[in-house]
């Protein structure tokens, strides 16, 4: 099993705000993981520092063993946690460009996945719902064929039936070589899918353990045991 | 049948009960092939490394086997499987009790209420 992570004494200030604080992290190959923490706790500096688009104040992040950049950008796969595409295209538009911008794009498991969902490709962007939107999103991020899924929220807005379909995708595409990084707020619904959790609190990891091992010891869900650690 | 697991407890350890529960019903009989690992992760929302975790402990108990290749089968000796859905069933005979006893019931009062329900 390699490391496909590794953050070492990763910090990051923004002016007077130390949003993530000596963080250090090492990720296997195989796993998925949920990346769990209140509003604020740095979820999302640590994903943007994992996709280049944040550099770190002190200490460094690793991707399959190099430092972040072009070869790095190339085996993650990132659904951020706003849609970032152009709603005038449609989403047979938007998968080419996708197809066109990553060398492991899978086109015909996007269409594949489009389908089962009923969402007709030659819909416009802008005509979807919201929940749609995300769902499409999703799709073009789990058709890659990556090392390291970063998935920031990826069920904050859709139906819990969607959030079914959600994350059976996520399992369906599963690939035993590839790790999912999973930030969420709606831990009940995602904890059965985990393997490993990281809880954050104000820019430090405070808890990094197998989900199994957490129900052993303490007798409760992830969901119990976060609503205890972040009690206010 | 449903696949009812509980998210306070192992998972490993519930899919593991679940099929032993089946086989002791005889839904997967002795030398039938079960679900794949991916199969049965997307039937109960679980991580394939979880379901895969399952199957292990369920190899090494020799409740079930596996053939290079092809798959998981259900051994031809049920007793074990047997065994665990019995150490299954006393322990939620437990937490009933357990429960009733919380709420203030002795065990003859309680007789009494499973006495009524049945009829």
């Amino acid at each position: 099993m390699s490391e496909i992570l590794t953050c070492s004494g990763l910090t990051k200030n923004y002016g007077g705000v130390w949003a993530l604080n000596n963080v250090n992290l090492c990720l296997d190959s195989g796993k998925i993981v949920g990346l769990l923490g209140p509003n604020g706790s740095g979820k999302t500096t640590l994903i943007k520092l994992i996709n280049g688009l944040l550099t770190p104040s002190f200490g460094s992040v690793k991707v399959d063993g190099k430092y972040i950049g072009v070869e790095t950008k190339k085996v993650v796969a990132y659904l951020p946690d706003n849609i970032y595409l152009n709603s005038w295209m449609t989403v047979e538009q938007i998968v080419e460009y996708f197809a066109d911008f990553y060398e492991d794009f899978r086109v015909e498991l996007a269409f594949e996945m489009l389908r089962r969902l009923g969402i007709s490709p030659v819909a416009k962007l802008k005509n979807l719902s919201k929940g749609n939107k995300e769902k499409v999103c999703l799709i073009l991020v789990m058709s890659r064929n990556a090392k390291l899924y970063v998935l920031d929220e990826p069920i904050a807005g859709v139906d819990p039936a969607a959030r079914d379909y959600v994350i059976s995708t996520i399992i369906n595409n599963y690939n035993p070589d590839a790790t999912v990084l999973i930030s969420t707020h709606l831990i009940y619904d995602i904890e059965q899918i985990l393997d490993e959790v990281i809880f954050l609190k104000q820019g430090n990891v405070v808890l990094h353990q197998t989900v199994d091992s957490i129900r052993e010891e303490h007798g409760k869900s992830v969901d119990e045991l976060f609503r205890e650690v972040f009690r206010w | 049948m449903l696949w009812k697991l509980n998210k306070g407890r192992p998972l490993a350890e519930q899919i593991c009960e679940q099929i032993c529960l089946r086989i002791s019903t005889g839904e997967f009989a002795p030398e039938s092939k079960l679900p794949s690992v991916r199969e049965t992760a997307l039937l109960t929302g679980v991580n394939p490394n979880t379901v895969q975790r399952a199957f292990e402990m369920l190899e090494f108990k020799e409740i079930i086997y596996s053939v290079q290749g092809s798959g998981c089968y259900v051994s031809p000796d049920t007793s074990k499987a047997k065994e665990t859905v019995n150490q299954l069933f006393y322990q939620k005979t437990l937490e009933f009790f357990g429960e009733m006893h919380s709420l203030g019931l002795s065990n003859e009062e309680i007789k009494k209420y499973v006495e009524e329900w049945k009829e």
